[in-house]
């Protein structure tokens, strides 16, 4: 009898597949980017190219951004696995189906939550952020942003049986993710007028953690459900 | 059930007596404030049945108890409905009072992000096609919304503020007597309301789904002899098919 792999062996084998999967589909990572990029290219178009208006409007704007281009890409997580089967396996796994989870969502994190993280700082310089809200910012969003993976994660597992799951993905996930947009927003607006974040900031690694202890327990369960 | 509904209808028409004419009006709200009658017990309401649907989804899912299922499932209209009537009172007292249909303030929005995670999870519900993955994916989802509902409300509370703040807690009030009376009937009242809706909406559930049940059709074949019923008005479940 083969002997069975350890959890973190599994979880490493996990990851390099999804990153590799998704190395070759490219577009598949670039479009929730290039996403990110006009929706917040169209506000100032929208309202105008007035510095202290875009300023003040920045942190929320940058936030609902990311919100709506973390929402695009989440589809991705299992859908094609669920589609081809591969899914199944993963569930038939000896390893906890936690584990499966834990890897889905960190490779969705490198491949979403990572870039979203490394372009917003050339954004917020469009929107005239100041350079120590723009910090503040890049903080938020490390925190912020594997938050929006995990409760993803929930709803992908709830949605993923279903034909034209994309818009209840939505309906379902979005006021969940309203706690994460008022603290990142709120952090930032305020690092910008100069006050201190370290309330948002605590808050912010809070909903990290409870969220990383209980979200991969329900998306799993969740799984189990879609998949039988 | 007919009790139930009894008192349901004395109740509310005795919180609407002494809410519309027996209590005094507010010296700065003056009648306006006969709004908070209808409002702060649908308020209630509306958060105790959220509460209650996930309790109920979470038993469903773990003892596979159908009628808990069920209870869940048609809880949602009724909630959603609720918060609703909240979100319409509330925004009707509103205006005379802070001068404004719709303000951003924490319980404002809190209790319309409740209004979303219902309707998220009546989508869900009705996005399945097979009825027992429907109610095992929306327990779930239930569930984790029964967690997030505190943290939302925190968050919301702490970023902005407008609201009063609570007047009626465990053992403190701030409402006089002849004002606390009208609440509390209606408050029960709703209460009851929602026991009848739910026991009416859970039986016509529990029908829908057993329609080809030995007892479902002996049910239907008296209901036919009698004259209250005439037989062209009871179609039999297999016409559904």
């Amino acid at each position: 009898m083969r002997e069975v792999p350890g959890v973190l062996s599994a979880l490493g084998v996990l990851i390099r597949r999804d990153l590799l999967l998704a190395l070759r589909r490219r577009a598949q990572i670039l479009n929730p980017l290039v996403f990110f990029v006009i929706v917040v290219t169209l506000f100032p178009l929208g309202v105008g190219p007035e510095p202290n208006l875009l300023q003040k409007l920045a942190p929320g704007v940058l936030w609902v951004a990311a919100l709506l281009s973390a929402m695009l890409s989440l589809e991705a997580m299992f859908h094609s696995d669920f589609e081809d089967g591969a899914l199944e396996q993963l569930l038939l796994m000896p390893q906890p189906v936690f584990v499966t989870v834990i890897a889905k969502v960190l490779a969705h994190w490198l491949l979403s939550g990572l870039p979203l993280l490394l372009l917003a700082p050339l954004l917020a310089l469009w929107l005239h952020l100041p350079g120590d809200a723009i910090v503040v910012l890049m903080v938020t969003l490390a925190l912020g942003t594997p938050v929006l993976s995990l409760i993803g994660a929930i709803g992908v597992a709830l949605t993923v049986g279903l034909r034209r799951g994309g818009v209840l993905l939505s309906l379902l996930v979005l006021p969940l993710y309203i706690p994460v947009l008022i603290m990142g927003a709120g952090a930032v607006d305020s690092a910008a007028s100069g006050l201190a974040v370290d309330a948002h900031l605590s808050i912010m690694g809070a909903l990290l953690l409870l969220s990383l202890s209980l979200a991969p327990w329900a998306a799993g369960a969740a799984l189990r459900i879609s998949v039988e | 059930m007919p009790w139930v509904a009894g008192a349901t209808a004395l109740l509310i028409l005795a919180g609407l007596y002494f809410g519309l004419f027996a209590s005094p009006a507010d010296y700065q709200q003056r009648d306006s404030v006969r709004i908070m009658y209808v409002h702060v017990p649908s308020a209630w309401n509306s958060m105790f049945i959220y509460l209650l649907m996930a309790v109920a989804a979470a038993i469903g899912l773990i003892w596979n108890i159908k009628v808990a299922d069920i209870v869940a499932a048609v809880s949602a209209p009724i909630g959603a409905s609720f918060t609703f009537i909240t979100l319409v009172t509330g925004s009707l007292w509103g205006k005379p009072m802070w001068g404004t249909w719709w303000e951003w303030d924490a319980r404002l929005t809190s209790e319309l992000i409740l209004l979303f995670l219902y309707l998220g999870y009546i989508a869900l519900q009705s996005a399945f096609e097979d009825r027992r993955t429907a109610a095992r994916a929306s327990a779930v989802l239930a569930i984790v919304g029964a967690i997030n509902v505190p943290i939302i409300y925190y968050s919301v509370q702490w970023w902005n503020t407008l609201h009063q703040p609570q007047s009626l807690g465990v053992g403190t009030s701030a409402i006089h007597p002849s004002m606390l009376l009208p609440l509390l009937l209606m408050a029960l009242g709703f209460k009851l309301l929602y026991v009848v809706i739910l026991l009416m909406r859970t039986r016509t559930e529990v029908l829908e789904r057993e329609r080809n049940a030995g007892w479902v059709q002996e049910l239907a074949q008296e209901l036919a002899a009698t004259d209250k019923f005439p037989p062209d008005t009871i179609r039999s479940g297999n016409e559904y098919r």
